[in-house]
């Protein structure tokens, strides 16, 4: 079947996604606001950056005050590097081909992972000199340094611009992240049948193979055994409610109406399972279990979940409890 | 403890499944597993999954898995946001319990609707690595830097692995990448990722697969020659890359030795192995000689690496072979986390 739907979708945190960073990880990026490289000297002597709240091997507590904190660097010595040809919009901070590089600073027993700008592939090595590029706005975030650079013998590293604090500035307490992630997905034999269908004006389901049972709008199996859906069946577009939910929270989809509004779980007429839908052309007092209702259609069909607008009562007498008692 | 075996396997691999939903990519896998298992689908114990909500972008998107699984009357289950091979580790211990004597096992994933190279970003530390969002390529690729240089290894070595694995590929259906290639032939391509090539690294793969695991007398009866669990151990490091010696996997040595891989021969092991490098590290951690032990005789993760499902898939590879009596005892492994965080190993062994 090559027709199946697809649909392009984002992850994505409004402004970023803000954390708090702690009192040891927050030393070490208020260090980096001011321009400084800091670790901390593990209790084997051992000197750590970038800083953990813990020693890595012994997990014992590392203070976020003391004599165990150390300046490192800023001259330091590529330990393993790899090369990035295509940066990453909106991701990397560089927008041309750069390394990927552990540096370990000098006076530290450990290596943190940066960005290394040296033009080409071939101009970096195991054992390469690195000193920072250092932003001149810094905020408290590992990408202060904006990347580092080759440096020559008897080179001096270029100093950080002197970071002029405002009068109420408080150490670095937290970060926000950019986090994007796009996806292409795909809906499947089943759910594309089923979209189709709304776009026809008609509610397509699938029958178990074992039991006759009949599922509107599933993703392709019978949830209940697990076997695949083998014929598609039109159901009807009438039903009842089982349940219902009265909202009075504005504003939780663009298709919600005004509040009050119901949302309900409905049987429809031919299925085996409940399909949600909006309720509308009755009170919201007067919506109840039981209560017949019919599909109310948009004008222009579209094989998606705007084709059926609403349900609303069609004057029936209500259905049983028996009928829906197995559906609640 | 209770002797627990594998006794059915199926899986399925595909560059790109654009036709299917994840519900609808299981359900051939899981019930192929489930008939060749002879134990009847509402007579399993227990059911364990592992996938990975980020690669459908969705929260609770793992939940989509239980409709190809059949859950009414309810069922026991559990889920591991990792690779399966860790549910199977679950779907183990709650058989240990004796609370129940099989279960089934699952994973899936497709790694072909998102970047998956840039989603697995998300699981590095969020203060000083996220936010530079090194890809799962670009963190491989510093180990097999360090490796190469600390270890005298050459991209020949790394070739070596590539080429043996697409050769071994050429008889598994569910392979993506095979051919009668020469490391000669690997040597060719462009390095894109110093120092790896993109033979070094996994194609992307969409896929799932599942497992029937038993106990004692259900195993001996429903199998001819089930594959016993010997010993099934895993171990993690820590997280900063900084602080851990990328040249070596001291995590896969200590779960080899405590799950007793030295206890006797090796005939076949599959690896976890998604990038070249990998496969020489993993092999020096659990001893494995290649001239005695077939390693990725079904071409391995770079053949075809399923995210999710893959590491179970190196059981069942395993697995397979004891209960045809192509192999007596083998090893598989399974691994998490950026560099060989985390490893699982597990031995298996025929009667």
């Amino acid at each position: 079947m090559t027709d199946v739907f697809t649909a392009q979708h984002v992850i994505e945190y409004p402004g970023g996604y803000t954390r708090s960073v702690g009192p040891v990880i927050g030393r070490f990026l208020t260090g980096l606001r001011d321009g400084r490289i800091l670790a901390v000297r593990l209790a084997d002597g051992r000197v750590l950056v970038p800083p953990t709240e813990y020693d890595p091997a012994t997990s014992a507590a590392v203070a976020a005050d003391g004599d165990h904190w150390v300046e490192v660097g800023p001259r330091g010595t590529v330990q393993s590097f790899t090369w990035v040809s295509q940066p990453r919009k909106g991701k990397h901070s560089l927008d041309k081909p750069f390394a990927f590089a552990l540096i370990r600073p000098d006076g530290a027993d450990t290596a943190m992972l940066h960005v290394v700008d040296c033009g080409s592939a071939d101009a970096i090595r195991v054992g390469s000199r690195v000193a920072p590029k250092w932003r001149a706005e810094r905020t408290g975030s590992i990408t202060d340094i904006e990347a580092w650079l080759p440096l020559g013998d008897g080179e001096e590293p270029e100093p950080a611009a002197l970071h002029v604090p405002a009068d109420d500035e408080q150490p670095v307490t937290g970060i926000t992240v950019p986090i994007r992630l796009e996806y292409t997905l795909t809906a499947g034999i089943a759910t594309t049948r089923y979209l189709k269908g709304l776009g026809e004006g008609k509610i397509i389901g699938g029958r178990s193979p074992s039991s006759d049972d009949v599922y509107a709008a599933s993703r392709g199996t019978d949830p209940k055994s697990g076997e695949a859906t083998s014929v598609e069946v039109e159901v009807r577009d009438t039903g009842v409610i089982t349940t219902f939910c009265v909202v009075n929270v504005p504003g939780l989809s663009e298709l919600a109406p005004e509040i009050p509004y119901v949302s309900a779980q409905i049987l429809l007429d031919g299925a085996n399972n409940t399909f949600f839908g909006l309720i509308r052309g009755v009170a919201v007092d007067d919506v109840h279990m039981g209560q017949r209702v019919k599909a109310h259609w948009a004008d222009e069909l579209k094989p998606d979940h705007t084709s059926i607008q609403w349900f609303e009562p069609t004057g029936e007498p209500d259905a049983d409890y028996e009928i829906y008692k197995d559906y609640l | 403890m209770r002797d627990v075996a594998v006794v059915s396997f199926a899986y399925s691999n595909v560059a790109r499944d654009a036709s299917h939903n994840e519900t609808e990519m299981i359900v051939p896998v899981l019930h192929e597993a489930v008939a060749q298992s002879g134990i009847a689908h509402d007579e399993i114990g227990f059911v364990c999954s592992g996938s990975l909500d980020y690669l459908q972008g969705g929260p609770f998107a793992f939940v989509a898995g239980l409709d190809a699984v059949g859950a009414w009357p309810p069922v026991r289950e559990s889920h591991v946001e990792m690779d399966a091979a860790w549910a199977l580790y679950e779907a183990w211990v709650a058989i240990q319990t004796g609370e129940v004597d099989s279960a089934l096992v699952y994973g899936f994933g497709k790694s072909s609707p998102g970047d998956l190279h840039e989603i697995m970003a998300l699981q590095l530390d969020p203060y000083y690595v996220l936010p530079q969002w090194p890809s799962m390529v670009d963190m491989a690729a510093l180990q097999a830097c360090a490796f190469l240089d600390a270890d005298g290894a050459t991209e020949k070595d790394l070739a070596e692995v590539a080429a043996r694995s697409q050769r071994n590929a050429q008889e598994n259906p569910n392979a993506l990448r095979k051919g009668n290639v020469s490391a000669d032939d690997v040597l060719k391509q462009p390095v894109t990722h110093h120092p790896l090539r993109d033979a070094d690294i996994f194609p992307i793969t969409d896929g799932s697969a599942a497992v029937v695991i038993a106990a004692g007398d259900l195993a001996r009866k429903v199998s001819k020659r089930p594959a016993w669990i010997r010993g099934i151990e895993h171990r993690i490091e820590g997280h900063g890359l900084g602080v851990r010696d990328l040249t070596q996997s001291e995590s896969t040595r200590a779960a080899g030795a405590a799950a007793g891989v030295a206890n006797g021969k090796v005939d076949v092991a599959e690896l976890h192995a998604q990038f070249s490098h990998e496969e020489l590290i993993l092999a020096e951690a659990l001893g494995l000689d290649a001239t005695k032990t077939s390693i990725n005789p079904s071409g391995g993760p770079l053949a075809a690496n399923a995210v999710m499902s893959a590491g179970l898939v190196r059981i069942g590879e395993v697995a397979r072979r004891i209960t045809n009596g192509a192999a007596d005892r083998g090893v598989a492994h399974a691994t998490s986390g950026p560099c060989l965080q985390h490893n699982l190993v597990c031995v298996l062994e025929g009667e």
